[in-house]
């Protein structure tokens, strides 16, 4: 037995034991997993939080303490965009594919890799720190004056922890651009990158250039939260309102921060289960990248009525409406590209297709509040928190999941159980709109956000939306259980398990430390699969039936 | 043979590779501080735009020989610096060992006057929420000018002293002999490191305190 291992190389995971080669590791495969199990944490703490406002409006009476529901909006708005929804496809997917799909053994700068989830952990610690001393009641956007001069939460320990974490956004955006630009195959040009990588191009780009903003705003507030006196002081002439520009100017590209990668994930399972080349690559690419762009000049749209002019909101509206058309251009490119395809209706497909849909709903109705007279109405409504949802959880989520499924043979060696797996993709479906789509109607009833109680006609609507939430609930711990369990009892996966294209599965599942025995060289573009006679290239320019 | 020891770490082919990577990161790392310290003068010029003769009355009050002492000495600095890279790419460890440590000694000074100079500001009572006295004839909106000044000097003099320390660290490294004609790109990637400081100041002064002086 000893002997035989000794010929295989020994993959990634098992290279080494010691608790200090996974806390000092510099290899990508490893900081992916631990952050992996990181982000699973806030998650399921956020979630919990989630949990908790749900069952509190089941009833109009409530079950928490109105000072208690501000905080648990709270800390269920910032661990999830910044401690999952942000972090949670680059960090973990990123990490672990990104030098693996362009065929390099690893990201340009390692220690700076594993910094980041240093970084990551110390803000987390603070941000529970601040939960744990009593919460913050200010909402996850931190409105001055409330939260400098009006809040007795813990805002100063709160808005450090968003500062910390930046640090650690910016290190993985950071390795993610040079390790792209410099550390390719030989033959993988830009035009040969599979979409994936382009999406955590993108989304790099938008979290180098806007986080920085954020931690100047966070800074500000923090300084004027400590010492009593800052930049958004009204009492000695500051502006309150520049918190928001500020916040925004970060925040809205942050919500193209969690779907560009998705974007680009979704991209590879639809091509791979579709048995078809992802069409308009080009365009593809383009739309990307015009998302990351324009992302920087529609921040004003959250700020509609908060007393800016006319004249600027319109223009906000107007650049608002152009991240429609690539938008659009990504959706009708997915549609086309099933077309004549040889389907395939596995887990991570269904939850691709999942992506599709919520993201649909969630970006039609992003172009109602986008229109200056729709947004007045339901500024601060339901109809926001329902929009957002879709977004930012249905899709983001239902992407992240569907690519831990996907990849999950390559990261652990093991298969997961197919038939779990698509039952749980499609509960997270129905549960999703369950939960979400209610919200809607609520929305458009009136019901305004972050209010702990509301009328009693409108309880119907909001139990279905709780009832929903607790199917999701299910729908997002079943993965836990079965994923858990296939470590153990999974089949042995083998390198191509879903005969994908991609530079990663031309190595052993797990692969091992360095990746690649030697550089891969790349002769084909992503998706070279034919669903006529169900042969594929993979990129290195090998045919297989 | 100092140079032996030098290999790429796994992931790049080749140290010249390893070097030009390093070099680009830096490059990006300097796009997202460009980004930070834009938002906090952005800041600043929407209250001057506001408030034009509050600020300006409040900035009369910057010292000013400090600020422009700290401009030469940091510029100074920058060449120094270049200096030191020029002479180590072409292998002149001693002369490199020279302009490095001027480089350290003016960054060192300026780190001193700024440190005088918040001693003076401190007896002058513009230090918000620890010493801050309005003068006769001054609107409050100055108190958000020393705000910026306190929070843009401070990041900028926290900036100079990692810079210092990166420098030191250069020095160690060149000392060692693992900086060489062969590889010298950790000096180079802190040189553009320093030089981007360097650009911070020549932001911060005119707008702290040359602008609106008569």
């Amino acid at each position: 037995m000893a002997m035989i291992a000794a010929e295989v190389e020994p993959t990634y995971l098992d290279n080494e034991h010691t608790i200090a080669s996974w806390l000092l590791t510099k290899d990508h495969k490893r900081i992916a997993m631990m952050f992996l199990v990181s982000i699973t944490v806030f998650f399921f703490i956020g979630g919990f939080a989630a949990t908790l406002i749900r069952l509190h409006l089941a009833t109009p009476e409530g079950l928490l303490q109105p000072s208690l529901y501000n905080r648990m909006f709270t800390m269920h708005g910032v661990i999830m965009v910044w401690f999952f929804l942000i972090p949670s496809i680059p960090t973990t997917l990123g990490n672990f594919l990104v030098p693996m799909m362009i065929g390099a053994h690893d990201l340009a700068f390692p220690r700076i890799n594993l910094a980041s989830w240093y970084v990551f952990n110390l803000s987390g610690l603070v941000l529970l720190y601040a939960l744990i001393m009593g919460g913050v009641d200010t909402g996850w956007t931190f409105y001055t004056p409330y939260s400098t001069v009006y809040s007795n939460g813990y805002v100063f320990a709160a808005a450090l922890a968003v500062f910390v974490n930046g640090f650690s956004s910016i290190m993985t955006a950071l390795n993610f651009v040079v390790t792209i630009h410099r550390l390719r195959a030989p033959g993988m040009t830009w035009a040969r990158l599979p979409l994936f990588i382009w999406g955590i191009y993108a989304v790099s780009v938008v979290m180098l250039l806007a986080t920085p903003v954020l931690a100047m705003d966070t800074m500000l507030l923090g300084v004027e939260r400590f010492i009593g006196v800052g930049m958004f002081d009204p009492r000695r002439g500051g502006d309150p309102i520049l918190w928001q520009h500020m916040f925004w100017f970060y925040s809205h590209p942050a919500v193209y921060i969690m779907i560009l990668p998705g974007m680009g994930l979704v991209s590879e399972l639809i091509a791979c289960y579709a048995r078809r080349p992802i069409f308009g690559y080009a365009g593809m690419t383009i739309a990307m990248m015009a998302i990351a762009i324009l992302s920087f000049f529609v921040w004003a749209h959250h700020m509609f009525v908060a007393g800016i002019s006319v004249y600027s909101a319109i223009v906000f509206s107007l650049t608002t409406f152009f991240v429609a058309v690539p938008s659009a251009i990504k959706v009708f490119n997915w549609t086309v590209s099933l077309h004549k395809g040889a389907i395939i209706f596995d887990a991570p497909m269904l939850y691709a297709l999942g992506f599709v849909l919520l993201f649909t709903i969630g970006g039609v109705t992003g172009l109602m509040l986008a229109t200056l007279g729709v947004d007045v109405a339901t500024h601060a409504t339901y109809f926001v928190v329902a929009h957002f949802h879709y977004i930012m959880v249905g899709a983001t989520v239902s992407a992240f999941f569907g690519g831990v499924h996907f990849w999950w043979p390559k990261m652990t060696g093991r298969l997961y159980p197919e038939m779990w797996a698509r039952f749980a993709a499609i509960l997270t479906f129905i549960g999703f709109n369950v939960t979400f789509f209610p919200q809607f109607i609520l929305g458009n009833l009136g019901m305004p956000r972050r209010y702990y109680t509301y009328p009693p006609e409108w309880q119907s609507w909001n139990l279905l939306s709780s009832a929903g939430a607790s199917i999701l609930a299910v729908a997002y711990l079943l993965p836990l259980f079965y994923l858990g369990w296939s470590l153990v009892y999974g089949k042995r996966a083998g390198p191509n398990p879903w005969r994908a294209t991609g530079l990663e599965w031309l190595t052993p599942s797990p692969p091992p430390k360095d990746n690649f025995e030697r550089t891969p060289v790349v002769t084909v573009g992503p998706y070279a699969y034919d669903p006529e006679t169900d042969q594929y290239v993979t990129q290195d320019g090998v045919s297989h039936a | 043979m100092p140079s032996a020891t030098l290999r790429p770490e796994t992931q790049y082919a080749t140290l010249a590779q390893q070097g030009e990577v390093a070099q680009l990161g830096m490059w990006v790392f300097l796009a997202t501080e460009t980004l930070f310290f834009g938002a906090l003068i952005f800041t600043y010029y929407l209250y001057r735009l506001s408030y034009p003769e509050a600020i300006a009355e409040a900035a009369k009050d910057a010292v000013l020989w400090c600020g422009s002492v700290n401009i030469g000495l940091l510029l100074t600095s920058s060449l120094t610096m270049v200096l030191a890279i020029n002479a180590a790419a072409q292998g002149r460890r001693s002369a490199a060992t020279g302009w490095l440590l001027m480089t350290i000694g003016l960054g060192l000074c300026f780190l001193g006057v700024k440190g005088y100079e918040y001693v003076a500001d401190y007896s002058d009572h513009v230090v918000p929420a620890v010493n801050f006295a309005l003068k006769p004839g001054e609107s409050p909106v100055s108190e958000l000018f020393w705000v910026y000044y306190f929070v843009a000097t401070g990041l900028h003099a926290i900036h100079v002293t990692t810079g210092l320390g990166l420098l030191i660290y250069i020095l160690w490294r060149l000392r060692r002999g693992r900086i060489s004609a062969a590889y010298y790109a950790p000096i180079e990637v802190v040189g553009l490191y320093w030089s981007f400081v360097d650009t911070v100041w020549i932001f911060l002064y005119p707008t702290i305190y040359l602008a609106g002086r008569t």
